[in-house]
């Protein structure tokens, strides 16, 4: 089967559940406490006015007419306006998800960049000490709430020793974001060759990506940790070892490109996790992303908000577990020697 | 992109991640900038047009520093050496003088001839009435606070010429003049707005929401929703004293104690939102100046809903302001920040001041027989609701009545209600039957709290109070002068019933706090709450 | 294999790691304050005293008092039992919601299968801790629901677990010597096929177990938890959080430590059981 027609397979795949994800979400969000009419006729209103607001809104119509027409208006590419900032919903999200994407990608690359080396040490002398130590380490990590960690992060770095700058977003007063290509500061401020503004950048980002890495420690680790073991006590391991092969050699050059393997699709998983968690670290962090937003709109009765998180969720997992398929094909020449 | 490349892509780009060190972040301060103030506050506008369907309260900030209304009030020095805004004297903002006719029934206003809006246009009597009949007609808020200062219909509102303005009156108010120095009837330019309008949005309020065509003393240079609101200083207004700072950012910080770590780090100029117990230990540390005033008409207050038994037994309400803790929640959900409103004196008010202290204090055996005689003696249970929003005061106040309450044999699980649920449970549909609710008046007189709080049917009665007298009362006060013979004993009426009858039982009234850094000076009290940047300046 | 075996294997495992062992007695004393918490607490977890407000820990007070004046130490002692109920059954309800779908879907496979796969397909497509406030968000806050919620996004890990393992074993021999003997479908499903699938099903019960514990704190970090004054872990610390800058530190950090330990013996039992239960690991 050629690339393309698995891609357009998966993706008819994921339809139905697509249209389970809208479905639900219209449903949880009507059922939300609350009259969001009431609310946004205003302190003051009265019943009349709150009556006009409901009508403007098109709430007075039944759920059935009001299902049918989101889903007319997803087809054509509008998910409706937020409430709570009268703005499209989709500008939302698209001004605020590359915030919460940069966030999340550096959380799993920090997760990345200590788990493996950690979960390959444990592997090496599993049951020792070391091994103890690693494990304690990573399941610390995943032992605290997110927005604990978070906490304690910004009293000791930025309010006791003043090294993190102030938990206010992606950037200071005093730095302009750089002109919008990925939308990724770190990535933007490079393009556009400043370096001051990506050192801003690095800096505000830091502690909230800190937060998350040390999260997804655990599952990485775990999974390297396995993963080696395995490796390492299969037959071709064993004959590199009897051969002669450096310990060195066949634990980085073989056994540990091998185990990675199994550690990419757990990244898929880690990955959706932390953009889960997202939600938490953004409210400690001010952090301008889709998470914070959704806590709001959904405080808020903002139904077009939450929805639209909620689908914008949906469509990211869906995109990501392809991407993860394809890379893992890419990757595992069995795969793509049998496809 | 085969497997050896991938690989070794990823672990460059991991080896350089890992060599990048936690380096110390200098912050860059901007306190160091005269020009420049900083403001982070807990939430912000959501809008930039206060007469739109949903605007929040932090939006009202917009309306005070973009824009001009027709006056303004004056300034006075409170005892502790606050600045605060003075309810009595009304100034001129766009309207240079104006002159009352003498049959009380409407009002000439002159405009400056010489101010204008932001793009150079004149500031003329036609976009006054094109802005005073959005107000009135748009409905929702903006109407009904219109309606508050008798301004009902666009016919009230004629153009004499570009620069006289006048005003129909339907009734002789003392309200009338004070509503057109709140934030709502702003002055619009009615020509960029014209310009943006359509059929189907006759007023521009797509188009106001997004972009302010105002001329007032501060511009909007950036609006990011959720983030930052940043204003620069309109250098030609005309229509007061041109603001010292040219430049103000407001951040939104939604945690307090960031907010509070942000001030006392100097890592801004302004805070605000400050629960009380920020406040209170900025306070005590000298390094901050914390300007803390008892916002007027303003009481923090448990509401005892009267049509749900057994609140409609007068002696139950007041055994309930008998059993309250009234010095454990001043002390630990108001941190002693604000003014204490329990332990009066006697039941017949001693002067039409609004708020005072009610004459109820902890009294745990009154409150007991007083049950008793109302045939509760074994208590009763009631849920306790509270406003989640509202929590920092709330929940603490909560505990506090509900342990205390408990002592008297009457079980009060706590209820937490959303923000948005709670307008609609609270306000609209008035079904909580115990809760705390805090409600203030922009315009600063009794008759007008005792006009929404307690007249039935009125929005903020939440308590579903109604006494003919208190009815019948307000509608002889409201529209009065103060000075009308009728207005203190009247007023002083309305208080005693609420004494009595205590549908409404106030615990505090709260302060607005706001913490500044000491170079900061010029900071205002104002009833809406919202910081007016105008007169502030950093020295 | 023989119950000798089997505890011979469980003290080979244990005594390789020493962790679990650590684990399983850190449970154990959970287990003993959820059972005894309200006689141990020094003091009464409700009482107020606005004039002991703040107090820093003390002989008094091992670990402060929080902003009303209770006791900080009785309160993380009671909210033990609470904080373990609400992991217990709402992994209890996601086991069971779980392995009847799961086997369903594995058993019958068909349209059986597809539907039961699309609903949790879509469960997973939403981002959990979203999903679970939306659902404490609609229901009210009230423990019932946050174990509802709990239950819910933890459900598809099971149902997946019990579907693919079923589906394994459907055609298996001892499966169809079931049916001949004359078992029903829903007989050979629940008395031969599904007790075969339960180590695998139980390894992730105490993985979850922490997980349900940090959902629960995370929805009182955004308001959503639990009612006052019932002592919770995740509440104590959501309110706490706000006095850690003001540096009353003890009223975070405390019944932090004691989320962050219950959920720490939860996932090192989690380990420790698949090291007993896996088989590669017998070998």
């Amino acid at each position: 089967m050629s690339g393309l027609a698995t891609i357009a397979k998966r993706l008819l795949e994921a339809l139905p559940t697509l249209f389970g994800v809208i479905l639900v979400t219209f449903m949880l969000t009507r059922a939300l406490p609350g009259d969001p009419a009431v609310f946004y006729a205003g302190p003051a209103a009265d019943a009349e006015s709150i009556a006009q607001v409901r009508h403007a809104m098109g709430l007075d119509r039944s759920l059935p007419v009001q299902f049918a027409s989101y889903v007319e208006g997803l087809a054509a590419g509008d998910w409706g306006v937020s409430l709570s900032t009268g703005r499209d919903v989709t500008e939302e999200l698209s001004r605020r998800l590359p915030a919460s994407l940069e966030l999340t990608l550096l959380g799993l690359l920090i997760a990345i960049v200590v788990a493996i080396p950690l979960g390959v040490l444990a592997a090496t002398r599993p049951n020792s000490w070391v091994d103890h130590i690693c494990r304690i380490i990573v399941t610390t990590g995943v032992s605290m709430p997110v927005f604990f960690t978070g906490l304690l992060l910004v009293y000791v770095f930025y309010y006791l020793l003043g090294w993190a700058p102030a938990p206010l977003g992606r950037l200071d007063f005093m730095h302009i974001a750089p002109d919008r290509v990925t939308g990724l500061y770190l990535v933007d401020s490079l393009i556009a060759g400043d370096v001051e503004v990506f050192r801003a950048s690095l800096a505000h980002i830091f502690l909230p990506a800190l937060t998350l890495g040390i999260f997804a420690l655990a599952p990485i680790a775990r999974m390297t940790r396995a993963a080696m073991l395995d490796v390492l006590s299969s037959d071709y391991i064993r004959t590199a070892r009897a051969s002669g092969l450096a310990t060195r050699t066949v634990l980085f050059t073989y056994a540990l490109r091998n185990a990675l393997l199994s550690v990419l699709t757990t990244l898929g998983m880690v990955f959706s996790f932390l953009l889960g968690a997202n939600v938490l670290v953004e409210k400690v962090f001010s952090w301008p992303g889709i998470g914070s937003f959704a806590i709001d709109a959904l405080v808020a009765s903002d139904y077009a908000a939450v929805q639209g998180f909620v689908l914008a969720m949906a469509l990211l997992f869906v995109t990501l577990n392809l991407t993860i398929d394809l890379l893992y094909a890419v990757i595992d020449p069995r795969i793509r020697a049998a496809s | 992109m085969d497997r050896r490349t991938f690989l070794k892509n990823s672990a460059l780009i991991a080896g350089a991640a890992g060599s990048l060190p936690l380096f110390k972040f200098m912050p860059a301060h901007a306190a160091g900038n005269r020009e420049t103030l900083i403001v982070v506050t807990g939430s912000g506008p959501n809008s930039m047009d206060i007469h739109r369907e949903g605007t929040n309260r932090p939006s009202y900030a917009i309306a005070v520093n973009l824009y001009d209304r027709l006056l303004s009030y004056g300034t006075k020095t409170l005892d502790d050496g606050t600045v605060s805004y003075d309810y009595e004297t009304l100034v001129p903002e766009v309207a240079e003088s104006w002159d009352v006719a003498d049959d009380k029934m409407s009002a000439v206003f002159h405009l400056r001839k010489t101010a204008t809006f932001w793009d150079g246009k004149p500031i003329t009597a036609h976009d006054v009435k094109w802005s005073f009949d959005r107000a009135v007609t748009v409905g929702g808020f903006p109407t009904v606070q219109m309606k508050a200062g008798s301004l009902e219909k666009p016919e009230q509102f004629e153009v004499i010429d570009e620069h006289t303005f006048k005003i129909n009156f339907l009734r002789p108010s003392k309200l009338t003049l004070p509503d057109l120095a709140v934030p709502v009837p702003i002055i619009i330019n009615s020509e960029v707005a014209k310009a943006h309008a359509t059929d189907d949005d006759p007023w521009a309020t797509d188009y106001l929401h997004r972009t302010p065509a105002g001329g007032g003393a501060y511009k909007l240079l950036r609006w990011d929703p959720g983030e930052q609101t940043v204003y620069e200083r309109y250098d030609d207004w005309q229509n007061g004293e041109v603001p010292a700072l040219k430049r103000v950012i407001i951040r939104e910080v939604p945690s307090a104690s960031t907010r509070r770590a942000l001030i006392e780090r100097g890592d801004t100029d302004i805070s605000l939102d400050l629960p009380p117990k920020e406040a209170a230990d900025l306070h005590a540390s000298d390094k901050i100046n914390v300007a803390g005033v008892p916002i007027e008409n303003c009481v923090n207050a448990l509401g005892l809903n009267v049509e749900m038994a057994p609140f409609d037994d007068k002696r139950v309400r007041q055994a309930i302001a008998y059993a309250l803790p009234y010095e454990k929640i001043f002390d630990a959900a108001a941190y002693r920040r604000g003014r204490m409103m329990h332990g009066g004196q006697s039941f017949t008010p001693a002067s039409a001041d609004w708020p005072q202290p009610f004459p109820y204090d902890t009294d745990l055996d009154k409150a007991r027989a007083l049950l008793e005689e109302a045939g509760h003696g074994n208590g009763f249970e009631v849920p306790l609701s509270i406003n989640l929003g509202l929590a920092q005061w709330t929940e603490p106040t909560a505990l506090l009545i509900q342990e205390s309450l408990g002592k008297i044999g009457i079980r009060t699980p706590i209820d937490k209600i959303p923000g948005a649920n709670w307008r609609t449970q609270a306000l609209v549909e008035k079904s909580l039957a115990m809760h705390l609710k805090n409600f203030g008046g922009w315009l600063n007189y009794p008759d007008y709290y005792f006009f929404w709080a307690y007249v039935k049917g009125h929005l903020f009665n939440s308590m579903n109070y109604s006494n003919p007298t208190i009815d019948t009362l307000v509608d002889e006060t409201l529209h009065i002068p103060v000075d009308d013979p009728a207005y203190v004993p009247n007023i002083k009426q309305m208080i005693a019933i609420a004494f009595e009858d205590v549908p409404l039982i106030p615990l505090w009234q709260p302060n607005l706090d706001v913490a500044m850094q000491k170079n900061v000076q010029g900071y205002e009290y104002w009833f809406h709450r919202q910081l007016d940047c105008r007169p502030l300046k950093k020295v | 294999m023989a119950a000798a075996s089997t505890f011979t294997h469980a003290r080979y495992v244990l005594g390789e790691n020493p962790l679990t062992v650590v684990a399983f007695a850190m449970f154990f004393v959970l287990v003993l304050l959820a059972a005894f918490g309200p006689w141990i607490a020094p003091y009464d977890p409700l009482a107020s005293d606005t004039a002991i407000k703040l107090m820093a820990p003390s002989a008094e007070h091992w670990f402060g008092t929080d902003h009303l004046g209770r006791d900080v130490l009785s309160r993380v002692i009671v909210a033990t039992r609470l904080d373990l109920m609400i992991a217990l059954s709402a992994v209890a309800l996601a086991f069971f919601g779980g392995s009847v779908l799961g086997s369903l879907a594995g058993y019958y496979g068909g349209w059986t299968d597809r539907v039961i796969g699309r609903v949790i397909d879509t469960v997973m497509a939403f981002p959990l801790f979203v999903l679970a406030m939306g659902i404490v968000a609609v229901l009210g806050n009230s423990v019932e629901n946050i174990v509802y919620a709990t239950a819910v996004i933890n459900l598809p890990f099971y149902a997946r677990v019990a579907r693919a393992e079923i589906g394994v074993r459907r055609e298996s021999g001892f499966a169809a010597a079931a049916k001949v003997a004359g078992n029903g479908n829903i007989g050979v499903l629940a008395r031969h096929l599904y007790p075969n699938i339960l180590p695998a099903m139980m390894v992730q019960l105490s993985l979850n177990m922490g997980w349900a514990i940090l959902n629960a704190a995370g929805l009182s970090f955004i308001g959503l938890g639990v009612r006052p004054p019932t002592p919770e872990w995740g509440i104590m610390v959501a309110e706490g959080a706000q006095f850690i800058v003001s540096g009353e530190w003890w009223l975070a950090v405390f019944p932090g430590v004691s989320l962050m330990i219950a959920v720490f013996c939860f996932n090192m039992m989690g380990d420790g059981l698949r090291d007993l239960i896996d088989p590669r690991r017998r070998t």
